[in-house]
């Protein structure tokens, strides 16, 4: 498929079907952006497993990290790679061959980080891919939490954004589009 | 509805960024008049406070009725993200306070509201903020003012009082081969008639007082991120690129890319140096915004039928409203504005300042006031008012001699205005 840009609805299909991350190149240090995105995707219950070789058998957050994907345990649904678009094809051609071990559905490259070929050898594969974005702000975007930092979100709509069970401020995206009432 | 297509400007002047509340239902963006938030834990406030968390801690640095406006300013420009503020003048302090330290410079257009040039001149001074003067009819003369200290160039898209349409691309130009953002303040023009981001600004600014709020009725100010211009590359503005210490060594840039200006300004200058704008302020704006592409196309279209008007009175010595065909700025009008011309704009009266004065102190419909961007018309005459204080000839070179009126049109019946104006001139 082509990835220069994606339907809000491809984003959000994939963000409220799974469950766990394996994030390469998550890191400890709480002001780098991969950190900032391990702690959101954890506070909104997903699950995220570190892969960085050199914090191997210590926690980021509280989750064990493992030096290598192939170490992590399963299942794994998302690959989320925080190397940049060089690096990306390698950590997917190790992705696509421990597929069928982690249960692995997508492919996700961080914002900046698009690797063509890498997209291509995926999708060969099965899985599904996203490039060039960051799902700390896809979910921010299409739950409305970025636009109280005045982010445009690029979501118009007139349906009631979903407050999550738990907490104030803390929202939840839909898990699809509601079905109508009376079909 | 399929999302790939891209919604319309009067769609976004209506929706972007104002979904109903989450919590009651309310479809009218609410005003929050609160000061604080509650925490959830010790845990929640840390990471609000780190930034890593979204949400609001106290109405100084973000209030969600605020926010509802940024977004929708961020929308209506084509920007990643905005900040709204106390003022105008507000928005144009923090901006400058993220890109410049004591000792930088940036170069202006001299063609600016009044209030900005004393900004500039004074205020910004005592900062150790430079201003350098170009002329905004020649974009040459900011690349001949460009020094290695420059750290900026601010033009106003459509100039106050004079209504001049600037040659943003051209201008842009410059800033690109000097490294530097262009700032462009749109406050007169408004992005229903000109989004400077796709001219090639980086940094967008607004008096939201004027035509966005439309009814003066509030004061507010704002700063759009184009999302545009590179932080990281060279380093020269370590605010917004550099390891922060009051944030445990963040990068703004680096952590929020394409929005980091915005987040810095919020998070860096709107946190220390403190002008919020008030909640209710916020609505009042928002409120008007959904109306601005009504408002502007009649705001224009009753400009041009006063001034076509005042061009052919005997009383009237020149009409400076690039709207006009006869005007030396029309071309760049129609190519860069070409759903008209704004509303604000100047014309001689033939009598000097006796004649100012007399003539103002006729008008019947029109107020006697200092703004502009109003549903009512609105008139001054600054050699007796805002630029009294001036020799003669400093009012002429500000564009404010003895026979200067500025006119701000509203959104009357045109043939009231130009009855009204009849009556004053006979």
């Amino acid at each position: 498929m082509e990835h220069d840009h994606y339907d809000d609805g491809y984003i959000r299909a994939i963000l409220a079907s799974v469950r766990t991350f394996a994030m390469v190149g998550a890191s400890p240090n709480p002001v780098r952006p991969s950190y900032f995105v391990m702690k959101y995707l954890l506070a909104k219950g997903y699950d995220v497993i570190p892969i960085n070789p050199g914090q191997a058998g210590a926690e980021i957050l509280g989750r064990r990290c493992y030096a290598r994907l192939a170490d992590a345990p399963a299942p794994v649904d998302v690959v989320d790679i925080f190397r940049n678009s060089e690096a990306a094809l390698g950590v997917t051609r190790d992705a696509i061959a421990l597929k069928d071990k982690l249960g692995l559905k997508a492919i996700w490259m961080q914002l900046t980080v698009r690797n063509d070929e890498a997209a291509r050898l995926a999708e060969a594969a099965g899985l599904t891919v996203v490039m060039n974005r960051c799902p700390k702000i896809e979910f921010g975007r299409l739950s409305g939490e970025i636009g109280w930092s005045g982010v445009n979100s690029g979501v118009v709509s007139s349906r009631r954004p979903l407050m999550a069970d738990k907490g104030v401020q803390n929202r939840k995206l839909a898990s699809t589009q509601p079905k109508p009432e009376n079909p | 509805m399929t999302e790939k297509r891209s919604f319309g400007f009067n769609t976004l002047a209506i929706h972007a960024g104002a979904r109903p509340d989450p919590a009651t239902g309310a479809r009218v963006t609410p005003i929050y008049q609160t000061t604080s938030y509650v925490f959830e834990s010790a845990e929640h406030a840390a990471g609000l406070f780190a930034l890593d968390t979204f949400g609001n801690i106290y109405s100084r640095i973000g209030n969600p009725t605020q926010a509802v406006l940024e977004e929708r300013l961020a929308a209506l420009e084509g920007g990643t993200a905005a900040l709204a503020v106390a003022s105008g003048h507000a928005a144009q302090m923090l901006a400058f306070h993220l890109l410049l330290e004591p000792g930088d410079e940036f170069i202006a257009a001299r063609q600016l509201y009044g209030g900005s040039v004393n900004q500039f001149n004074h205020a910004f001074k005592r900062f150790g903020w430079s201003v350098v003067w170009a002329d905004a009819e020649k974009p040459e003369s900011f690349r001949a003012a460009v020094t290695p200290k420059t750290k900026a160039i601010f033009i106003e898209s459509m100039a106050n009082p004079g209504g001049l349409v600037v040659d943003i691309p051209a201008v842009a130009a410059v800033a690109r081969e000097a490294g530097v953002p262009l700032i462009v303040d749109n406050t007169l023009a408004t992005p229903y008639l000109i989004r400077p981001k796709e001219h090639g600004a980086d940094i967008v600014l607004h008096s939201l007082t004027k035509f966005l709020g439309g009814h003066g009725n509030s004061i507010g100010g704002a700063i759009v991120d184009c999302g545009t211009f590179d932080w990281m590359g060279g380093g020269r503005y370590p605010m917004i690129s550099a390891p922060n210490p009051s944030y445990g060594g963040l990068s703004f840039a680096e952590t929020f890319g394409a929005f980091g200006f915005a987040i810095a300004a919020r998070a860096l200058s709107l946190r220390d140096l403190g002008p919020a704008i008030a909640p209710m302020n916020a609505f009042l704006i928002l409120t008007g915004i959904e109306t601005l592409p009504l408002r502007m196309a009649r705001h224009c279209e009753n400009a041009l039928a006063v001034a076509s008007w005042l061009e052919r009175r005997p009383e009237v010595a020149w009409v400076n409203y690039s709207g006009l065909e006869s005007h030396s700025n029309h071309a760049l009008q129609t190519r860069l504005s070409p759903k008209g011309a704004g509303a604000v704009f100047t014309f001689g009266l033939k009598g000097g300042y006796e004649a100012g004065v007399r003539f103002v102190s006729k008008l019947e419909l029109f107020s006697h006031l200092a703004n502009i961007g109003d549903v009512r018309s609105l008139v001054i005459h600054p050699a007796s008012t805002t630029h009294r204080q001036l020799t003669p000839e400093q009012r002429t070179s500000a564009g404010a001699g003895d026979d200067v009126v500025r006119l701000s049109i509203g959104l009357e019946d045109a043939d009231d205005l130009i009855a009204d104006l009849a009556q004053a001139l006979a």
